[in-house]
């Protein structure tokens, strides 16, 4: 805490320093892991609109997936002495050294959409999801929409392992779990891709009597779920009324789903980590306000009936 | 010189592979102090009569006894430690390590667990040095001459083992010189009191050297004699179970006085290749036998891979029959009728994996190209044709050429040229590693093939063979052609004077 | 050309595996037809099948040279993205196969000529293209998923000919076309000649470097062909995940096939059954219920025990082809002798 204390002071000095600085001068440097989903894509031009918006001299840097990069990106960024540092970190480890440096060099740091195994006086502030959390807002939305009837679900899970397939699994049999009408009967992984989801919903669609055994499905991104819907029409059932679709991200491609009647909800994990990242900065600039150590963004619930067409319209411009 | 108790005996060993009978009943034994030559044509069973005494395969009857004690070799390994090493024709040591590591690797001295180098060098030198061998021990071990290379496998195997010391054809691959000094260093081991096991095919290596001789045949012993009491002839017919075939004879007068024909000619001028051979002009007329003599490095093989369009000439011109022509490639000099059976059978002959069958018909359907596919029944007719007129012995034409003797598969990589119906045969060291049997017949062959207008380009270093069936001998001497011996001139005395004209300088291009 | 009984510990496998998939779910074996279409377990494990299926046939002949081919994931997510861009673009799908199949040709002949004429090792060259070619591909998407409603291309990934899938169809005649090519003409035997041994051939005046050329090319063609499939039947160029790790099962195999890494003797033919053996047993674990985590393990398990008993297998098959064997039938089978090294080289 003293350290922090200290950061505290000394971004203080620097601001008075600056003389009258406004945030409309602020520059903040952003370390983003690549390109390796529509989802990052997204994010990365939500933040750059964002700082357009409030008018932030954003400096970019793509690393490519990889950690040494994402290092060079911020020595870079401390070297330039900017005034706060994005990055969504590839890894959580092996980031003590680099953000000493920026704790010593009293730049401030917040982590966008992952956290990291580091000390917590080395960063401001964490923006993320809660992915149990995003989880439970499918499972509720299973639960408010069957009532009292029977409905056997199948599972297409994450990667095996992957934080999110261990989160979102865990949310969403939290929301379950008090309802005895509705358990989850198959449940495998689909690795979050298209061909994979599609793949592993055809063997289910066979092992649960040609898909009449399915009430619903639940699927741990969006990316899976289209795969299996259109596994669920070549089966001769219709996708959405036959068998329930629930996911979650909110990608473009979803929306279509849904205006198209096949697919019934899916949960956002908003690509806006940088909107909350900034007022929490813009914040601190003014008074000296400090953030809770975690922001937790909105799991926002969407269904057929919020128009998703005008929605995909919408994220189809944010490069997804 | 040789009695006493053996260091190691074999009694009664038998041994077959899936029902083939391959060891039947087969004594042997090594006693101090003497070299012991193991003969017999391929497929005696020396191998694996070898491979049972170092333990790479374990006999299904009798005892292997060491000094009287019977022992069961369980690998290599143990081999060595019960003091049997073994240096094969092929060296097994790792061209990429240095020489001290390959002398010392798995035992390598140690200082603070790390190799110790310097000390490794020092103990490789003085090692070496009893062989007088004064080399750069931290170069790579691929940099030497196969000659090095082959006493280094055998001052390992001796520092190894040091009672017992086996080597399966160590002189296939070296020149004279070369094999006078690994043979003086054989003496001074058998001196030392080891048991040395010789596996040859030059009979006048055994005589120089052996004390005693064991042949084998068919997996059976025909029997083991001090070989100061058997007489060359005798040895043969023990060899062939047959006495040695005159084929190489009758021809010899006629083909020395036969003219050189005038008719269709093939000819080379001023051809060459910088840091290959130096341009030379050849013309070989049809029917003839140009014989190419010189030591090992003196452009022999370089000559065969010019002609063969291996090596692309930098200078010089052809003409087939008066016309111009090029051969830039071995698929040029196929389409244009030449061929060439390479020195080293294994990696430039044979295609292993494949039968006999596709062996045999492999060139003749490239020429062809791959369109046009030679049906299999084509393929296996045109095999046993060859197979039946070159004696290849092969239990099917189905059979992978890898399970073949080395005589035989020579002779499927001949017939693989004869199918092609080649106007230009070049046949490099084509007796190499082969036994006596197979010999004669390559050579009558040899002298046949001539008859029927062929014609040849035989590049060896056995002088009484060539002599045998050439009608010019070219002499190559520092990687250029030299001279050429015709007609009367031809006698293994000639040969031996032309090469050995200005052999003091030649030894160091032969060594490089 | 394959005896029965070379192929023999494959089909037992394929047997034992289809078993095993009817004890965990009954209805394995059921068809029926869907909206023109068969429809059931075993129809899934050939759709499935199709494009690795379709990568052994590339993948075979590359082996059968002594070679490998890492880069065919790779070059299916180029030619996917490649398909879908094109068609998102408006352009006619005759002019988008092509692309794709242009794409797939040039990347082979890019394998080829670092092989044949630089003398790279295969592994070494084709890796490149493995790392570089998922990065052309999310260049081409632009790092996202291209979904495309374009009829004529998704009836590749999803469409039945005679009630058969699509992609089934495809493999199917590019198997027998390739099967024809390699053994109607002498091309089979010209690749496992230089395969085997590449300085003989030479020498025995083969175009060694050519047929490389030939084999690389061939296997971007079907890598082009197996990305097109893909990327129809998921409506969309997945840059990032499309054919990921397909390279690995392709070779899987054509090991499993019995087509030795060492290169020289192949068999097409026994490469697909191989895919279809590694998609039987895909289709298998997701019909059984286990969990995911099982996943790999059961797959390491059963491919463990299918080269066992290959590797068995054929270390006895060579005692019938030698004299004496049917003679003496006690004789033990198996023993040191070389043929029993065949046997080795898969593993």
């Amino acid at each position: 805490m003293r350290h922090f204390t200290r950061l505290l002071l000394g971004v203080a000095a620097g601001t008075l320093m600056a003389g009258a600085a406004s945030a409309a001068d602020l520059t903040v440097g952003f370390s983003q892991i690549g390109s390796e989903s529509g989802w990052r894509a997204a994010e990365t031009s939500v933040t750059k609109q964002e700082a357009e918006k409030r008018k932030v001299d954003l400096k970019f840097a793509d690393a490519q997936q990889k950690q040494e990069n994402q290092i060079k990106a911020l020595r870079g960024f401390i070297a330039q002495g900017v005034d706060a540092i994005f990055i969504a970190p590839v890894v959580e480890t092996g980031w003590d050294t680099v953000l000493q440096e920026a704790k010593d060099a009293e730049i401030p740091v917040i982590l966008l959409d992952r956290g990291v195994k580091a000390s917590p006086d080395l960063y401001m502030t964490v923006v993320a999801s809660d992915q149990v959390h995003e989880g439970k807002v499918a499972g509720d939305w299973l639960v408010k929409d069957v009532g009292d009837k029977t409905c056997n679900v199948v599972e297409l899970q994450g990667t095996t392992g992957s934080s999110p397939a261990i989160n979102r699994k865990k949310g969403f049999e939290d929301a379950i779990a008090s309802h005895a009408n509705i358990k989850i009967t198959r449940s495998q992984t689909g690795d979050f891709t298209r061909a994979k989801g599609k793949e592993v919903m055809e063997g289910f669609l066979k092992a649960e009597n040609g898909g009449k055994n399915i009430c619903a499905l639940y699927a741990h991104n969006d990316d899976m779920a289209v795969g299996a819907i259109q596994a669920i029409k070549e089966a001769g059932l219709k996708p959405g009324t036959d068998i329930k679709v629930v996911s979650i991200d909110a990608v473009p491609d979803i929306f279509q789903a849904m205006a198209a009647g096949e697919a019934n909800a899916t949960v956002e994990l908003t690509p806006n980590m940088a909107g909350p990242a900034f007022d929490a900065l813009e914040k601190f600039k003014a008074d000296g306000t400090l953030p809770p150590k975690q922001i937790i963004t909105e799991s926002k619930l969407y269904t057929q009936a919020d128009d998703p067409m005008k929605v995909y319209e919408e994220k189809k411009g944010l490069g997804y | 010189m040789s009695t006493g108790e053996a260091l190691v005996s074999a009694e009664k060993i038998i041994k077959s592979f899936l029902g083939l009978r391959v060891l039947d009943g087969v004594d042997f034994s090594v006693r101090p102090g003497e070299i012991h030559a193991l003969l017999g044509e391929n497929g005696a069973g020396k191998s694996t009569l070898i491979k049972i005494l170092t333990g790479v395969h374990q006999p299904d009857g009798g005892t292997i006894r060491l000094r009287g004690t019977p022992v069961t070799v369980r690998d290599t390994g143990h081999a060595q430690e019960l003091g049997v090493g073994t240096v094969y024709q092929e060296v097994n040591l790792l061209p990429n390590l240095s020489v001290a590591e390959n002398l010392f690797i798995g035992r390598q001295p140690m200082r603070w667990g790390l190799v110790h180098r310097s000390e490794m060098e020092k103990r490789a030198k003085a090692l070496l040095a009893q062989y007088d061998i004064d080399i750069d021990v931290s170069a790579d071990l691929g940099r030497f001459s196969v000659a090095v290379q082959q006493l280094v496998a055998i001052a390992r195997a001796v520092d190894l083992s040091g009672s017992v010391l086996i080597l399966d054809e160590p002189t296939a691959s070296l020149d004279r010189a070369e094999v006078e000094t690994l043979f003086a260093i054989l003496r001074r081991l058998r001196d030392r009191g080891m048991g040395i096991v010789f596996i040859t095919h030059f009979l006048d290596q055994v005589y120089a050297l052996c004390d005693r001789i064991t042949v084998l045949r068919n997996g059976k012993l025909v029997g083991t004699r001090e070989a100061a009491e058997l007489p060359q002839v005798e040895l043969v017919s023990m060899m062939l179970g047959r006495a040695l075939a005159e084929a190489t004879h009758g021809a010899e007068a006629e083909r020395r006085s036969a003219p050189p024909s005038s008719g269709k000619r093939i000819e080379f001028s001023h051809y060459g290749r910088a840091r290959s051979v130096a341009p030379f002009d050849l013309s070989i007329g049809a029917g003839e036998v140009v014989g190419v003599a010189g030591l090992l490095g003196s452009g022999r093989t370089e000559t065969a891979r010019l002609l063969f369009g291996l090596d692309a000439p930098d200078s010089g011109s052809l003409t087939i029959d008066g016309k111009p022509a090029k051969v830039l490639s071995p698929r040029a000099a196929v389409q244009l009728g030449f061929a060439l059976c390479p020195e080293d059978r294994k990696t430039d002959g044979i295609v292993g994996d494949l039968s006999v069958r596709e062996n045999i018909a492999l060139a003749l359907q490239a020429r062809r190209g791959w369109l046009r596919r030679m049906p299999s029944r084509e393929q296996a007719e045109l095999a046993d044709r060859f197979v039946k007129a070159l004696d290849i012995r092969t239990s099917d034409i189905e059979k992978p050429v890898k399970f073949l003797s080395g005589g035989n598969q020579q002779k499927v990589v001949l017939a693989r040229w004869l199918a092609t119906n080649p106007r230009l045969l070049i046949l490099d060291e084509p007796t190499r590693g082969i036994d006596v049997g197979a010999h004669a017949e390559i050579i009558a062959l040899i002298n046949r093939l001539c008859e029927e207008g062929l014609s040849l380009v035989v590049i060896s270093s056995e002088i009484e063979e060539i002599t045998a069936y050439s009608t010019r001998i070219r002499i190559l001497r520092d990687r250029e052609h030299r001279g050429e011996l015709t007609g009367a001139e031809i006698s293994p005395d000639n040969i031996m004077r032309a090469i050995a004209a200005q052999a003091s300088a030649s030894n160091e291009g032969a060594s490089a | 050309m394959i005896s029965l009984r070379r192929a023999a510990p494959q089909l037992i496998a394929l047997a034992v595996i289809l078993f095993l998939n009817w004890l965990a779910f009954p209805g394995f074996f059921n068809i029926r037809i869907q909206d023109g279409r068969l429809f059931g377990s075993v129809v899934d494990v050939f759709n499935r099948g199709a494009p690795v299926m379709i990568l052994a046939i590339g993948m075979t002949m590359v082996i059968a040279s002594r070679g490998v081919d890492l880069s065919v994931g790779a070059v299916m997510a180029m030619a996917g993205a490649t398909a879908a861009t094109m068609t998102v673009a408006g352009y006619p799908l005759v002019a988008v196969l092509a692309a794709a199949l242009v794409v797939g040709l040039l990347c082979g002949l890019l394998n080829g000529i670092l092989v044949a004429f630089l003398d790279l090792q295969p592994i070494v060259a084709t890796l490149i293209l493995m790392v570089a070619g998922r990065g052309i591909a999310q260049l081409v998407t632009e790092g996202f998923i291209v979904t495309f409603n374009e009829p004529g291309l998704i009836f590749f990934g999803t469409g039945s000919f005679l009630g058969i899938p699509m992609p089934v169809v495809i493999a199917a005649v590019l198997g027998v076309l390739a099967i024809l090519l390699v053994r109607r003409t002498a091309l089979g035997l010209l690749i496992e000649a230089v395969g085997v041994n590449r300085s003989a051939s030479t020498y025995a005046g083969l175009n060694s470097r050519v047929l490389l050329l030939f084999v690389y090319t061939f296997s971007g063609f079907c890598a082009a062909l197996a990305g097109i499939i893909a990327t129809a039947d998921i409506r969309g160029a997945d840059a990032n995940n499309a054919g990921l790790w397909l390279e690995l099962d392709a070779i899987l195999a054509v090991v499993i096939g019995g087509t030795s890494l060492l290169g020289g003797r192949f068999s097409i033919l026994m490469s697909m059954l191989g895919a279809i053996i590694i998609q039987a047993m895909n289709t298998g674990i997701l019909l059984s219920g286990f969990p995911p985590e099982y996943n790999l393990i059961v797959k390491a398990a059963v491919i463990i025990m299918i080269l066992l008993a290959q590797s068995l297998s054929l270390a006895g098959a060579g005692a019938f082809f030698r004299p004496g064997a049917k003679a003496k039938p006690q004789e033990p089978l198996r023993s040191s002798d070389p043929s029993a090294n065949k046997a080795q080289n898969p593993a």
